[in-house]
């Protein structure tokens, strides 16, 4: 156990913080790029969802779509694209995307999807139209479960984000690479813990998100009187 | 591809043991998760407790599971069993949580009506309320058996053996064809898992097929109706 107190010990010295390779840089990268690749995969999967969920048909192409997906191997994924395209940002950013967007992309169609049929066909009764239904109505009630696609999402990218460095880029991924060539266990430790805090902070964050976006509730917006 | 087909036996090789260690953490996972999962199902706090500590077990990244479960389980770091051991941490995280959901979709008048009969709760959870829950708990199956399958592939960088071996040489090598063939394998392998265990469900749940073709039927009607004019 002489290893974890160690890893405490260097995360906690304050030293091992400050400078262009200190814990705080390795925490911003990998932050950056978990951030990025979140992001991108939003893009992709929220509206892919939405015109999915909405037209409530399709249910086979996603489940298909998400299963391929979640089957590609990241590091493969990773691997192939430094050999195409060379060393950089893109490739690991391109390796997470298609990590996160399986779950953002099932939770937004389930959400959509399953919003409840008398509520959508009421809104449709009373005039809506289609751009209406899909965003006063579907949305908002779905707005939980596509948030918790994305706190999903943001968990396995800030996981997986250390593989970044294999490739040799930056990211908390370092002290995990660096430690085992070093045969520094405590290294990797440090690696270890500093990911599952920070994923464990965004976590926390999206947990909260979720909790204010549960509809009726009026935490995210005060509830109409009736 | 010509070097898949050029290496086919090295694959073949690779794929075994690939397949021992992503898919026997699965079945341990299954073990403890079922069991555990049907009596924590009781008490609510049991059940939050659970899904905190599986929540946190999930943001422990991959790799860094394959290094420290040796440091913790005093074995060599080359060993396969710590691969066996992460994994299995990992899926039952996920099947602990699916276990309950899977049961709380079994109709409640179904439950009565067991209870109501003299059922006790062992003899109920075991022969109406599990059976009841096996689409929900395949759909659970499924997700853990992809992501092992895919998820080994990491131990490849700390030199674990399996598919993931094709990408950590293919890219020492810069031998994109390998990391390709690898890719294929993988995809091709958890797909293949996927629709078998989704069959097996099917086939273990011969009663959800005529309700599903009841309930596609109101779905189109139901679309049919809601059509924009």
């Amino acid at each position: 156990m002489s290893i974890v107190s160690d890893a405490v010990a260097y995360i906690l010295d304050g030293a091992n913080w400050s400078g262009g390779v200190g814990i705080g840089t390795r925490l911003l990268e990998h932050a950056w790029y978990s951030l990025l690749a979140v992001v991108i995969s939003a893009a992709v999967a929220v509206p892919l969802g939405l015109a999915i969920g909405h037209r409530r048909r399709g249910e086979v192409v996603v489940v298909g779509l998400v299963n391929s997906l979640r089957s590609l191997p990241t590091l493969g994924v990773l691997t192939f694209a430094v050999l195409a395209l060379g060393l950089g940002l893109v490739p690991p950013i391109l390796a997470l995307v298609l990590l996160g967007i399986p779950p953002i992309l099932a939770g937004t169609y389930a959400g959509v999807a399953n919003a409840p049929a008398t509520v959508v066909d009421a809104a449709r009764a009373m005039g809506m139209r289609e751009r209406q239904v899909l965003f006063r109505v579907e949305v908002p009630v779905a707005l939980p479960l596509i948030l918790g696609g994305l706190r999903n999402a943001t968990l396995q990218v800030i996981a997986t984000a250390t593989v970044a460095a294999f490739v040799n880029l930056g990211g908390l991924g370092r002290y995990i690479f660096d430690g085992l060539a070093l045969y520094s266990y405590d290294r990797v430790v440090v690696g270890a813990i500093l990911v599952a805090v920070l994923a464990l902070v965004a976590d926390g964050l999206w947990a909260l998100a979720v909790w204010a976006s549960q509809p009726g509730t009026g935490r995210l917006r005060r509830t109409p009187r009736v | 591809m010509r070097w898949l087909v050029d290496n086919f036996d090295t694959v073949l090789d690779l794929t075994g043991t690939h397949l021992y260690l992503s898919l026997l953490p699965l079945l341990i996972g299954l073990v403890i998760a079922v069991p555990v999962g049907s009596i924590i199902r009781a008490s609510r706090w049991a059940r939050r407790l659970t899904l905190v500590v599986a929540s946190i077990a999930f943001t422990i990244p991959s790799l860094a599971l394959f290094v420290t479960v040796p440091l913790i389980a005093g074995l060599r770091i080359l060993d396969p069993l710590n691969v066996v051991i992460a994994l299995t941490v990992y899926s039952t995280a996920l099947l602990i949580r699916a276990v309950p959901e899977a049961l709380d979709s079994v109709p409640p008048d179904v439950v009565d009506a067991a209870t109501a009969m003299g059922f006790g709760r062992f003899r109920r959870t075991v022969t109406v309320e599990l059976p009841l829950a096996l689409p929900v708990l395949t759909a659970g199956v499924r997700v853990v058996a992809v992501t092992n399958i895919s998820l080994v592939s990491v131990g490849s960088v700390i030199g674990i053996g399996g598919l993931g071996q094709l990408f950590t040489q293919g890219y020492q090598r810069n031998f994109p064809d390998q990391i390709l063939a690898g890719i294929i394998a993988i995809v091709v392998l958890a797909l293949f898992f996927d629709a078998a265990l989704y069959l097996v469900g099917r086939l273990l749940t011969p009663w959800t097929r005529t309700r599903r073709s009841g309930g596609s039927r109101v779905v189109t009607e139901r679309s049919a109706a809601g059509e924009p004019t």
